[in-house]
């Protein structure tokens, strides 16, 4: 039996999350999957933004860093690059990522630093009360889109890996086993990770939406998706807005922070550089 | 190099006229050193890796200016807060705005005080000469590592960009300080707690010291919190910190002030302006005098209320539209005549301007 609790700072309990929300299995998918990589606690930097997602940091017991709105990747771009040795994990929402963060995220696929980057995709600003985010589809209701999303939404694992990314994958909440092995995956990868979670947000986004309970809400997320690799076993009818799930992309490419240990070993100089 | 010399192993930037050639140099010497230099994306991020890297132990440097400086704030507000070392270079260009991106100005000497949203201690220095870059960036590293604060160094574009005799020290023949480091087991480990200097003891990341660092406010686990008396004295700390250091953290140059009947106040190369009209009205049989700060905030209030008790008029020569006239003037409390020496133009204040509001004074 996992015990989660050796690895949450229970002093911060209870949660601000609402009942049903998703972020409690991706919290535990992150722990098991830390657990299984036998990775000890000191080793682990975990950076986060705001919202929803960003509190996540604040309730487990690694080094934590609570950063500012859609900074979280160039925060840890500044940990791993002076910490290589360091294992950080990037934890964001999707406005976090992917509205006010979004040049971030495009440039910390382009560099390849290794960073795991988890993105809570509940297509909703959860925490400031429902207003439209980047991956709201169209049509559904949002604070600020009160007669329905106008706008066509990103698909995030598509613009990572455009921007280079040499892993990106998706999973769900309710593939909570599948999505631990994507974490361990993606964590293991020397380079950019990015792991997209389909995740629901019943408080606000499903109760404005009409979608129903959280169980309603995560059954749905079954009929939503494919797995990559079963997708032959479906018609192009069948496939019509469905989206892909698992490993996307996956290419090799030298990791940055190595790439800049063989620069250093190349140039470097002995002394404080008082003589340059 | 007094980066360099203070310690400096990490740098992130953007590219920004005229601060540029601070990134430039860098990225050819810090790898040959060991240490790390990153471009990144945009000054947002910029300010944001040298906070990560300063959270794992680095030295850590920006440099940016006016435009730039403007959207550092948002993280400079987060250094602040969560007690981040780290210095910031903001070589001041003419604004608002684009302005005038190749011309001097003085005219981000508030928003370096009051730049980013909410109370915040912060320290800004304003050098004199190229030799002082120098020297004044070592001591911007020991004040940031020593306070856990942001320090901003500020430049104007003339001294950025300005060719002189330098004065450089030796290794060893000036102070570097470090952090200071827990000594206490990771179980007693207690991060935001009480010590005698109101600054904080950080556990470098990575260092068996887990804990947790927010922009919000917290309690002294680093845990967020709303509590009004814990919020109140993490206030009242941060303001402390600085306000009882006041001693070790202000530096000003006094030029022939003993004697004065007028003043001048400038910084930076505004000072030299000012230097040079100084001597012309002493020639004239005018007893002038010249109050330079070198720390500019905290603003030297003491030094120059106790300038305002000697002379009959102090003139205020900035080349903005009037910025620290208001800090002179509520330091001397309406004892003092001030009289404004101000210029926006992108040209540098000329002596003959200050002489002439001398003779005035």
């Amino acid at each position: 039996m996992f015990v989660y609790e050796e690895y949450m700072r229970e002093e911060m309990f209870p949660l601000i999350w609402c009942k049903g929300c998703g972020n409690g299995i991706i919290t535990k998918s992150i722990l098991r999957a830390i657990d299984r990589l036998k990775i000890q606690k000191d080793d682990v930097a975990m950076v986060s933004g705001i919202g929803c997602a960003g509190r996540l940091p604040g309730y487990v017991d690694f080094n934590t860093l609570h950063t500012t709105h859609g900074r979280p990747l160039a925060f840890a771009t500044g940990v791993k690059l002076a910490r290589p040795e360091l294992k950080v994990i990037v934890i964001t929402g999707d406005g976090d990522g992917l509205a006010i963060g979004g040049n971030h995220f495009i440039h910390a696929c382009r560099r390849n630093i290794d960073v795991t980057c988890i993105l809570f995709n509940n297509a909703t600003y959860g925490m400031t009360g429902g207003q439209v985010a980047p991956t709201t589809p169209m049509g559904m209701w949002a604070s600020t889109m009160p007669y329905g999303q106008m706008e066509p939404s990103f698909d995030a694992c598509k613009l990572a890996e455009a921007a280079g990314a040499s892993f990106v994958a998706r999973g769900t909440t309710y593939h909570a086993v599948a999505l631990e092995k994507l974490i361990v995956e993606a964590i293991q990868h020397p380079g950019f990770s990015f792991l997209e979670v389909i995740t629901d947000c019943p408080e606000i986004y499903g109760r404005k939406n009409k979608l129903g309970d959280p169980a309603d809400m995560l059954l749905a997320q079954k009929d939503k998706v494919v797995p990559i690799d079963q997708q032959g076993r479906y018609t192009p009818e069948q496939l019509a807005g469905k989206v892909f799930t698992k490993i996307l992309h996956k290419h090799e490419a030298t990791e940055y922070t190595a790439r800049y240990q063989q620069l250093i070993d190349r140039v470097k100089v002995e002394g404080n550089g008082h003589a340059l | 190099m007094g980066a360099v010399a203070a310690g400096c192993r990490f740098f992130a930037g953007y590219p920004i006229t005229p601060s540029s050639e601070i990134a430039e140099q860098l990225a050819a010497l810090l790898p040959t050193l060991g240490g790390k230099f990153i471009q990144m994306e945009d000054e947002i991020a910029s300010m944001a890796a040298i906070i990560g890297a300063s959270l794992v132990g680095k030295k850590v440097l920006t440099a940016t200016s006016g435009p730039g400086f403007s959207l550092k704030q948002e993280n400079l507000g987060f250094a602040a807060l969560a007690e981040v070392p780290c210095v910031i270079v903001n070589v001041m260009r003419g604004g608002p705005s684009t302005g005038l991106p190749t011309s001097p100005a003085q005219s981000d000497v508030m928003q370096a005080r009051w730049g980013t949203h909410g109370d915040h201690p912060v320290i800004a220095l304003t050098p004199g000469t190229v030799t002082e870059i120098y020297t004044e960036t070592i001591r911007a590293f020991n004040l940031a590592e020593k306070y856990r604060v942001p320090v901003i160094l500020l430049f104007d574009e003339i001294l950025g960009h300005m060719r002189e005799k330098v004065e450089i020290p030796l290794p060893g023949e000036y102070e570097i300080v470090d952090r200071k480091q827990p000594t206490c087991s990771p179980d007693e480990y207690v991060p935001y707690g009480p010590t005698d200097d109101d600054v904080p003891v950080l556990a470098n990341f990575g260092e068996g010291y887990r804990y947790h660092i927010t922009g919000l406010m917290h309690d002294e686990h680093g845990l967020p919190t709303e509590k009004p008396a814990i919020v109140q004295a993490l206030q009242d700390r941060l303001k402390r910190k600085i306000d009882r250091h006041l001693d070790d953290i202000l530096s000003t140059e006094s030029f022939l002030t003993d004697d004065a009947e007028v003043a001048v106040f400038a910084i930076g190369s505004t000072a030299r302006s000012a230097r040079g009209a100084v001597r012309e009205a002493r020639d004239l049989g005018i007893r002038a005098g010249l109050l330079r700060p070198r720390t500019l905030w905290p603003f030297p209030e003491k030094d120059v209320a106790a300038l305002g008790e000697r002379v009959r008029t102090i003139v205020v020569a900035e080349m903005n539209m009037g910025q620290l006239i208001y800090e002179v003037e509520r330091a001397v409390h309406g004892k003092t005549r001030v009289l404004p020496c101000l210029k926006a133009d992108g040209e540098p204040i000329p002596p003959s301007q200050i002489l002439s509001a001398i003779k005035e004074g």
